[in-house]
């Protein structure tokens, strides 16, 4: 692996996105909005969301950047780019590890905006500090992009990648403890959501809302978002193969 | 490097394939038993119907694909080496470009993959763009390119880092004949520089360019030799009657 690949491919990600300002817009702008519309659909229960909110603020990078991730390796896979890079002196880590540059930066740059808004507009506090705030959203992020990139070698068109999200990411948003909180669910739900990382993406919003200090559950959410992001990179490196 | 002795001249070896036999999908045979030896310097053309095994051969020379039985040896390696990946390029059939990026961005990025740096990188992406005559196109958005100007931004990442070998699957389709005249002419001079290139086709007349001929029918090889030989042998006038008459069909 070398690094200067690593970030000739983050690069190329990037100009590839910056060529594409509609998408840019929906990430930055839609976010922003579906959580100004919650703000009023809690009208009259202003503490729920301020609870509600940083939550969404763990989901949102890592549905998104799982979409985005998702559909640009497969476009790989489709037209012939990977085949090529496969026969070029690249470590298919350059290749991995420069989407993960790519779209940590861009989910650093979506959660600002996202944050500004949610933190600043819309005054939801939280006792933990914005800093705090962006690290947990780039971390759902980097997972996002990771379960992106393993899932694409399932899809063989665009239609399936988007339709991914509905048996993958779907029941991880409704058991992460969004709707119902975990300990009301029945047990067999309760485990299940422990084997879910969004559900520990979700649980580090939560800490950081309700704590100042880092919490050693804060510590073991992060630890355990990286570690899946990890194994999720390296069952998608699995996926990329230099021959098929 | 092992050499071939012919009666006047020795001829470096430069691809040896023996018994080549590829399964895709664990079904469907794609490659029964193919054997041959290219020689190096030369532009050998893999012509056959769609659907023979052309680019299933080219995609286990240049390792992407992998083989059932047989051995494939590229300039005394095994394909798909890691020794081999900067001295093959591989333009694969259908432009493997990005569409969102220009037209420099693109052969930039492979450049810098290619290991390719800071000036250096630019020198190599504007001598590899006049090559195939697209450098008025170069701030140029790849999707709004013809499908022939798309095949040429390809071609260019193929001439990146002046390989030895260059493996260019079907890269004349959909071009005009002044293009297609044009390129025939970059890849004969390519030849003459010393450098050994494949390339495929289903179009028959492009046969008649090519130094030496592999004929792939129904995932085997036909015939191989050079278009002239397979003429006289069959006794026709063309590389397509010749190809008719040895898979068995009328002229």
């Amino acid at each position: 692996m070398s690094l200067r690949r690593v970030f000739a491919t983050a690069g190329r990600v990037l100009l590839q996105l910056l060529h594409d300002p509609r998408t840019i817009g929906l990430m930055l702008v839609v976010p922003c909005v579906l959580i100004t519309l919650l703000k009023y659909v809690f009208d009259k229960q202003p503490l729920v969301f301020n609870s509600v909110a940083p939550m969404l603020l763990g989901i949102f990078p890592l549905l998104m950047m799982f979409l985005v991730t998702s559909i640009a390796t497969l476009r790989e896979r489709k037209t012939g780019t990977l085949d090529r890079l496969m026969t070029m002196p690249i470590s298919k880590f350059d290749f991995i590890f420069g989407y993960a540059v790519a779209f940590s930066l861009l989910a650093l740059v979506q959660a600002c905006v996202v944050s500004a808004v949610t933190l600043g507009l819309l005054g939801v506090t939280v006792l933990g500090g914005t800093v705090s705030v962006l690290l947990a959203a780039v971390l759902a992020a980097l997972l996002g992009t990771s379960l992106g990139l393993f899932v694409s070698a399932f899809a063989t068109s665009e239609f399936q990648a988007v339709e991914l999200v509905m048996p993958i990411l779907m029941p991880q948003i409704l058991l992460c403890g969004l709707f119902v909180p975990r300990d009301q669910m029945a047990q067999a739900l309760q485990w299940l959501s422990d084997v879910f990382p969004l559900t520990y993406s979700v649980d580090a919003m939560r800490q950081i809302t309700t704590h100042a200090a880092w919490t050693s559950q804060l510590v073991r959410d992060l630890l355990v978002v990286v570690g899946c992001a990890i194994l999720a990179l390296i069952l998608g490196s699995i996926t990329i193969r230099r021959q098929e | 490097m092992r050499s071939i002795c012919y009666t006047a001249y020795v001829m470096e070896v430069m691809i040896t394939a023996r018994d080549v036999s590829v399964v895709l999908g664990g079904r469907y045979q794609a490659l029964k038993q193919v054997s041959f030896e290219l020689e190096q310097g030369k532009i050998t053309g893999f012509i056959g119907p769609s659907g023979a095994g052309k680019t299933t051969l080219i995609r286990a020379i240049v390792g992407r694909q992998r083989i059932k039985a047989g051995t494939i040896t590229v300039l005394d390696q095994k394909a798909g080496s890691p020794g081999l990946r900067s001295r093959v390029s591989y333009m694969t059939q259908e432009a493997s470009v990005y569409s969102d990026l220009t037209v420099q961005q693109n052969v930039l990025y492979f450049a810098r993959m290619l290991g390719f740096r800071g000036k250096q990188a630019a020198e190599v992406c504007a001598q590899a763009l006049a090559r195939v005559a697209m450098t008025d196109k170069t701030g140029v958005l790849v999707s709004s390119l013809s499908g022939g100007q798309k095949q040429r931004v390809s071609l260019a990442i193929a001439l990146l880092g002046d390989p030895e070998l260059l493996v260019l699957d079907e890269p004349t389709v959909g071009l005009d004949p002044v293009l297609r005249e044009q390129l025939w002419g970059l890849f004969r001079s390519l030849a003459q520089d010393g450098k050994s290139l494949i390339v495929s086709s289903h179009v028959m007349d492009e046969a008649e360019r090519c130094d030496d001929l592999l004929l792939i029918r129904d995932a085997q090889l036909v015939a191989h030799d050079t278009p002239q030989k397979l003429c006289q042998q069959t006794g026709t006038k063309t590389v397509e009657q010749a190809f008719l008459k040895l898979a068995g069909g009328t002229a």
